[in-house]
């Protein structure tokens, strides 16, 4: 073995076991240094300059772009460093818009909470911040405000490296330097496909997501409507930190009660969706392997995959499976339930996702004008409304969601993680349904948080090859290798690396954290007992009864002749 | 096409004969100065002029044997473009200044015909005529080496460069040397890049070298973007073929095979004579594939700037090339091992590269022979600002600034007061008397926080305010900044705007202290070279000539009369007749007395927007310090 | 989009760079030199053809200084504000020239589309301080009577033209 490295961190020792940076290595040294332009998963642009450090020789380094090495000696906090990063984050502010109390991110803030540990009390400089009036508000999905962008170009790279769209870049240079899509055109005519991922890197308030609580508020208070919710997989794990719970903890039952208090007439899950979509794409996918057409079959749960793909590829629109989202596939049923009713109706959807909020919006998605889903709330809106009505969110009591439309399976609640859609397909196809079945589809391939995971499982005397994306530059990489000939049968799509439980629309974790959020997942579906969508009691039910006549109608959609 | 060593060497011979046979050159300036000033026309009548009276003329050396004939050239920038249009004649080296078309007949008749020097367009100081372009004393005091050739050879012909010797280093390194030798001499020699920075171009060809990724490339940075220096531009104008030499040396030496020039977009002349230099040599066979059967290749590209100061330095330079926006990046990885598309780069000056063939012809020791002991070699300066002679020189390591300003420059020009002399361009800092005298070159200025940087030389006379020279350098850098990273963004626009408040009356106890702090911040954590030095010249003003700034700060005045909202405008009371029409014009009332007694200006009022000035019909009213 | 964008020009400017995305600021200048700006249409086309995101192709375009989005006059002229030009008042050259044509630091180009006026920083000309150039020739030792003199020699050579043409 070979012999263990050091490095001294403020005289202490500290070993160095394959670090990329300082940083990283002092994370484990239990020191947190502020950072603005540094993100794991994205290349190292060091720019913000607040993680310097002070070499040996009394040089500066900055520790997100420095690898450490073995004998280096480095401090992290002395008088002089403190004083560059108290100048730089007042000049920092100097050119900001500086209405915390009116900001989307207020308390939520890179910006605002390192100018308080800083104790930045007095700014020496006249404000030069671009006026309110540079917001963007013509995306359905996130807001953006000039003013508020402190030019970390975390954004940009998330765009670019990760979700390889390019909606954003940077413009101009030195002090005109700005985020801007091509020719400043409103972001909802660039390419962009709202997955909301540069919000969720953002660290100020300067690209936020769309905020639609008030019409929410307008539609529970409005007397005489009946008001639904649907709460997605992924919400159950993403909301608890927020209140002092664990991270990753289901917190299923304490959202239904909370969403019951706030005044919601019914609560139901999103994972019913699931199920019928599983339903759905498998019975496609066994006819298209029959015909050998069209294959490999897309998936399609996520809109901005969907967008992704009519804008880039809208030769592959053939590709997609036509069955809706869970969320759409919910929300036309309870529509059309709706209609039958004198009552007016309006619901809403709770999603980690920014671009569901454009799917709302879909002309594919309406019923008679008018959106099935009325508003799509993110995680982070919900946790809002719930802080605005004053609950105590740990204290609730769990309650359980409203009939008619009460079980659901563990194979609906893995949607929202990487690799969960074909889980539960699989599971479905399967023909042996024994748990060792299950059991060997879960190491099959499936799970896992890589960009891009290939593997193949058995089917009858055939072999399936299947793909499973998350974050759209791998989309790319894919579709590449199916478009020079590659051979699959099934892709999974997600636009958010890791897929909706990493959606733009879930409070901000560093991606070491994400972990926690996906076992939530993984258990709230191993302590299911439905585990298969076809064994949840209501989807005979639905089949037979509710829908019966009206499967194409209600569950299916063709993206292809939009495409046309 | 030549395709052997052998066959060079005989080209080089014919070449060379060819040259002799050229019984007298009329060497015409074609660099970008003396072309402004009509050298091209004077060339193009003296042509008509030769041929009318019959006599065989040149327009490039032809290697058929042929009789003799008189070569008709254009060379790149002498460096004493004031003068121009310079036109040399050889063999007696004779130098024409401000050379017009109408002088062309007078030229042909005697000097051409008659070989009779014409004194009236001979440089003359002090009542000497100064024949020779040697004895000026301008070159007198110059020591040539990079610009040896400019302003004497053909800038347009590869064939002449070859004739007086070009390649030869080439050949050596490419047949004698291996490139551990080569890099060994470059090493021994102790060559610093001109660049700025002074780092030793040995030690960066032995990394490259060391390096096992491919391809390599070698990088060639042309972008001179300081603001007042022109030494790369009068080497890619007048001798591109010197600095393709270094490059291919390069090539050799660390084994890459493609070389990339990156010359900024203000220099049209300079890449028009590079691709010249390049097709040339491709022509040759000196530039493609298996270059005179060695198995080496090499193949030159050309990039022209977009206007970017930034792209000067390394990173920024590379990601230009590759299409991007010039941002520089964070190091490590150094260029040496990741630089251009992620590969080992050699990146180094034009002034740089053009010393490389006299050090592998000459050998290391003759290299060491000039200049200091950490600094050989010669440096190129561009000489301007309030001097007599402004223009390009060229010196050894250590000359003082007073042999530079008084000797070569000629002194102050209108006998004024040597104030300071800016060193550096926008991040150098400012010489003051008490330097005359140092030694210039890259270690001992800095012990004086100033760096040789590009090499542009300001010299500034009394009429010259300080604080404004800073704000001026500010300005450009402050617009210049990438704007990457935060100190350089936002830092140095409030600098800006600190020192645009003093200028303009505007300044508060307490700036230059904040000036101070943020000049430390942006130094210590700005992410590259442009915003690190960008403090530079305020510091150095405000070290040197902090009393300028309290004058300006606390007193509202500017002792060099040169801020415009600072002047003071006063009634002559010997002069005004009381008549208030000054009065009467004054947008802010500031002007009041008696009729028919002098009238007097209230200066806290007064705006300085010099209507009364005008108005006056007697004068009166002034503008002072 | 402007369908009666003509993309000949472009389209040979791109082949002979082979599409290759990293001459991108090579084809630009290009098109510039051509069009004398960067017409909007060019974007999304490179775009499609070059595979670079309009917004990169944008960002690109807007960090250098010589790329203009906005056409520019017929004459182009530029005062050398480089410190050599500098301190050698360069300044009322510029600010001669500005009010002569009715110009500011934001309006660089007249009405009629006849002359932008700029300012760049060193052209290497410095010992010919303070210098001009009109359409890249240089005008040496400026001062700004002269500057003023030449502007009404270009009008006067304009006005005749245009008398020629009506
Ligand atoms: C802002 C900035 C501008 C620069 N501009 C130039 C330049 O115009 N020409 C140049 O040769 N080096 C310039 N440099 C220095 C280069 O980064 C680099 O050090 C040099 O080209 C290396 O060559 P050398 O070692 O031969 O000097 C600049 C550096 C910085 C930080
Ligand atoms: S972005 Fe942050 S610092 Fe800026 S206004 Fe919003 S909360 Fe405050
Ligand atoms: S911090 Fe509190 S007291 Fe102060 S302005 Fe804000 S809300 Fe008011
Ligand atoms: S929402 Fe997604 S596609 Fe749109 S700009 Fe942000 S990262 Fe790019
Ligand atoms: S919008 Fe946000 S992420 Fe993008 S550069 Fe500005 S502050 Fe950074
Ligand atoms: S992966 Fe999930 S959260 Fe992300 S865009 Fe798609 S559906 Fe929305
Ligand atoms: S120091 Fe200035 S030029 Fe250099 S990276 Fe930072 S902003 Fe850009
Ligand atoms: S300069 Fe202008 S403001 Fe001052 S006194 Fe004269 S007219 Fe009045
Ligand atoms: S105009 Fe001249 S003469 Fe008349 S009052 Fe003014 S200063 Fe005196
Ligand atoms: S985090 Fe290191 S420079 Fe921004
Ligand atoms: S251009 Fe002729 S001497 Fe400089
Ligand atoms: S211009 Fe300010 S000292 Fe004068
Ligand atoms: S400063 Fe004007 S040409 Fe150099």
């Amino acid at each position: 073995m070979a012999e263990k490295q050091y490095m001294t961190v403020d005289g202490i020792p500290v070993e160095i076991e394959g670090e990329k940076n300082i940083l990283e290595v002092l994370r484990k040294a239990g020191i947190q240094l502020p950072t603005f332009c540094y993100h794991s998963d994205l290349s190292i642009y060091g720019a913000c300059r607040m993680c310097m450090v002070e070499n040996e020789w009394g040089g500066l380094d900055a520790a997100c772009s420095t690898p450490p090495k073995p004998g280096m000696k480095i401090t992290t906090n002395n008088a002089r460093l403190r004083r560059y990063r108290k100048n730089i984050l007042e000049l920092i502010l100097a050119n900001h818009c500086r209405d915390c109390t009116a900001c989307e991110n207020n308390q939520n803030c890179k910006l605002q909470d390192l100018a308080m540990k800083f104790n930045i009390t007095d700014v020496r400089f006249p404000n030069t911040a671009v006026s309110n009036k540079n917001e963007d508000l013509s995306s359905l999905c996130i807001s953006r405000d000039a003013g508020k962008c402190i030019l970390c170009g975390d954004c940009v790279r998330m765009c670019n490296e990760i979700q390889n769209v390019g909606a954003i870049d940077f413009a101009f240079r030195g002090s005109k330097m700005k985020i801007s899509t091509a020719f400043n055109m409103p972001i909802a005519q660039s390419p962009c496909v709202g997955c909301g991922q540069c919000a969720a890197v953002c660290p100020t308030g300067a690209i936020v997501v769309k905020n639609n609580i008030d019409p929410v508020w307008k539609a529970i208070e409005e007397p005489g409507v009946k008001t639904t919710v649907q709460i997605a997989p992924a919400v159950r794990v993403a909301i608890g930190k927020e209140f002092g719970i664990k991270n990753g903890e289901n917190t299923m039952g304490k959202i239904v009660a909370a969403l019951r208090r706030i005044g919601f007439d019914e609560v139901y899950d999103t994972s019913l969706g699931a199920d019928l979509t599983v339903i759905e794409e498998s019975e496609e996918l066994l006819e298209r392997l029959e015909d050998n057409e069209d294959l490999p079959l897309f998936t399609t749960c996520c809109p901005a995959w969907i967008q992704y793909c009519e804008k880039k590829h809208p030769e592959m629109l053939k590709n997609l499976s036509t069955s809706r989202s869970p969320m759409q596939m919910f929300a036309s049923i309870i529509k059309d339930q709706a209609t039958k009713s004198s009552r007016k109706s309006f619901h809403v959807a709770v999603m980690p996702c920014t671009a569901k909020k454009f799917e709302a919006a879909r002309d594919e998605f309406k019923t008679d004008g008018m959106p099935n889903v009325d508003a799509v709330i993110t995680t982070q809106e919900l946790i809002r409304m719930i802080k605005e009505s004053g609950i105590v969110f740990a204290d609730l009591e769990p309650e359980s969601i409203d009939m008619p439309f009460g079980t659901v399976s563990g194979a609906g609640i893995i949607f929202g993680v990487t690799g969960g859609v074909t889980e539960a397909v699989l599971r479905r196809v399967a023909s042996n349904k024994n748990r060792s079945t299950l059991l060997s589809i879960a190491t099959s391939g499936t799970r896992g948080m890589d960009g891009i995971k290939e593997f193949d499982v058995p089917y009858g005397d055939k072999t399936l090859h299947i793909g499973v994306v998350s974050g759209l530059g791998n989309a790319e990489t894919i579709i590449g290798e199916v478009k020079a000939g590659k051979h699959f049968d099934l892709i999974e799509f997600m636009a958010c690396p890791g897929g909706c439980v990493n959606g733009g629309g879930q409070p901000f974790i560093h991606r070491e954290d994400l972990d926690a959020r996906v076992d939530g997942l993984y258990k709230a579906d191993r302590m299911h007992s439905i585990r298969r969508s076809e064994e949840n009691p209501l989807i005979d039910h639905l089949y037979s009864d509710i829908i019966k006549g009206n499967v194409h109608r209600l569950l299916h959609v063709d993206y292809l002749k939009k495409g046309e | 096409m030549l395709k052997t060593r052998e066959e060079l060497d005989a080209f080089r011979a014919q070449a060379a004969a060819a040259y002799k046979r050229q019984t007298q050159k009329i060497i015409i300036c074609g660099g970008t100065g003396c072309v402004a000033g009509g050298s091209l026309k004077v060339f193009d009548r003296l042509k008509e002029l030769i041929e009318a009276e019959g006599i065989a003329v040149e327009l490039d050396i032809q290697k058929e044997p042929h009789e003799n004939a008189i070569g008709l050239k254009q060379s790149g920038c002498h460096g004493f473009c004031e003068m121009g249009p310079l036109l040399r004649i050889d063999p007696q080296g004779w130098l024409y200044t401000k050379v017009k078309v109408e002088d062309c007949e007078e030229i042909v008749e005697k000097t051409i015909k008659n070989g009779e020097f014409i004194d009236r367009l001979g440089y003359s100081k002090d009542g000497t005529v100064h024949k020779k372009q040697s004895d000026i004393p301008f070159y007198h005091k110059q020591t040539r080496i990079v610009l040896e050739h400019c302003g004497r050879i053909d800038a347009n012909s590869i064939n002449e460069y070859i004739a007086i010797g070009g390649f030869t280093a080439f050949e050596k390194a490419l047949f004698d040397m291996t490139g551990d030798e080569i890099v060994d001499q470059i090493s021994k020699s102790k060559l610093r890049g001109r660049g700025g920075g002074g780092f030793p171009a040995g030690r960066k060809w032995t990394q490259v070298r060391a390096q096992k990724a491919t391809p390599k490339y070698i990088v060639c940075n042309g972008d001179e973007g300081d603001p007042g220096a022109f030494m790369d531009r009068s080497v890619m104008e007048g001798d591109p073929n010197r600095m393709i030499e270094g490059m291919m040396i390069a090539g050799v030496a660390c084994g890459a095979t493609e070389g990339y020039i990156y010359v900024r977009a203000e220099y049209p002349l300079a890449v028009q004579r590079l691709r010249n230099a390049i097709a040339q040599g491709e022509a040759l066979g000196l530039l493609g594939d298996n270059i005179l059967g060695s198995g080496f290749s090499f193949h030159l590209h050309i990039n022209r700037g977009a206007g970017a100061f930034v792209c000067g330095e390394g990173s920024a330079l590379t990601s230009s090339i590759e299409g991007k926006r010039g941002f520089p990046r964070v190091k490590p990885p150094r260029t040496v091992e990741q630089g251009l598309f992620g590969k080992p780069t050699v990146l180094n000056n034009v002034e740089t590269f053009a010393n490389v063939s006299s050090i592998i012809n000459n050998g290391a020791d003759w290299y060491l022979g000039y200049g200091t002991e950490k600094s050989p070699g010669t440096k190129a300066f561009a000489l301007t600002g309030n001097i007599n002679n402004t223009g390009l020189i060229e010196v050894p390591m250590g000359t003082t600034l007073r042999e530079i300003i008084f000797d070569i420059g000629g002194g102050m020009r209108d006998g004024a007061d040597f104030k300071a002399v800016q060193i550096g361009g926008p991040s150098g800092a400012c010489l003051t008397k008490e330097h005359l005298d140092l030694p210039l070159d890259f270690d001992t200025l800095k012990t004086v926080g100033a760096m040789i940087g590009s090499g542009g030389l300001v010299v500034m006379d009394s009429n010259t305010c300080m604080v404004e020279v800073a704000r001026f350098f500010m300005n450009f850098t402050q617009n210049e900044s990438c704007g990457k990273c935060v100190p350089c963004r936002e830092g140095t626009k409030r600098m800006l705007e600190i020192l645009e408040r003093i200028v303009a009356g505007k300044g508060e106890d307490g700036d230059i202290e904040l000036l101070e702090e943020l000049a430390d911040t942006i130094s210590n954590t700005a992410l590259c070279g442009l915003g690190k030095s960008a403090p530079n010249p305020v510091i150095s003003t405000i070290k040197n000539f902090r009393d300028e700034y309290e004058a300006h700060i606390y007193d509202k005045r500017c002792p060099a009369g040169a801020c415009q909202k600072l002047k003071r405008i006063y009634i002559d009371p010997e002069l005004c007749k009381g008549c208030s029409k000054c009065a009467r014009q004054c947008p802010v009332n500031a002007i009041s007395g008696k009729i028919k007694e002098p009238f007097s200006i209230d200066l806290s009022v007064c705006i300085r927007c010099g209507s009364c000035i005008e108005a006056c019909a007697f004068h009166a009213v002034k503008e002072g310090k | 989009m402007n369908d009666a964008f003509d993309f000949t020009i472009v389209d040979s400017i791109l082949d002979s760079h082979d599409c290759q995305k990293q001459a991108i600021i090579a084809i630009l200048q290009e098109i510039q030199e051509h069009y004398h700006y960067l017409p909007r249409e060019v974007f999304p086309y490179l775009s499609r053809k070059l595979g670079i995101s309009e917004a990169r192709i944008y960002s690109v375009a807007t960090f250098y200084e010589n790329f203009s989005l906005e056409p520019k006059g017929k004459y182009v002229l530029k005062v050398c504000d480089g410190t050599a030009c500098h301190v050698r008042r360069s300044i009322p050259i510029l600010q001669r020239l500005r009010s002569d044509l009715g110009l500011s630091e934001t309006k660089k180009t007249t009405d009629d589309l006849m002359f932008t006026v700029e300012t760049v920083s060193c052209l290497g000309a410095c010992g010919l301080a303070p210098v001009l150039t009109i359409n890249d020739v240089v005008h040496p030792a400026m001062v700004p009577d002269k500057a003023s003199a030449l502007l009404k020699e270009i009008k006067a050579k304009e006005m005749k033209e245009a008398e020629k043409n009506a």
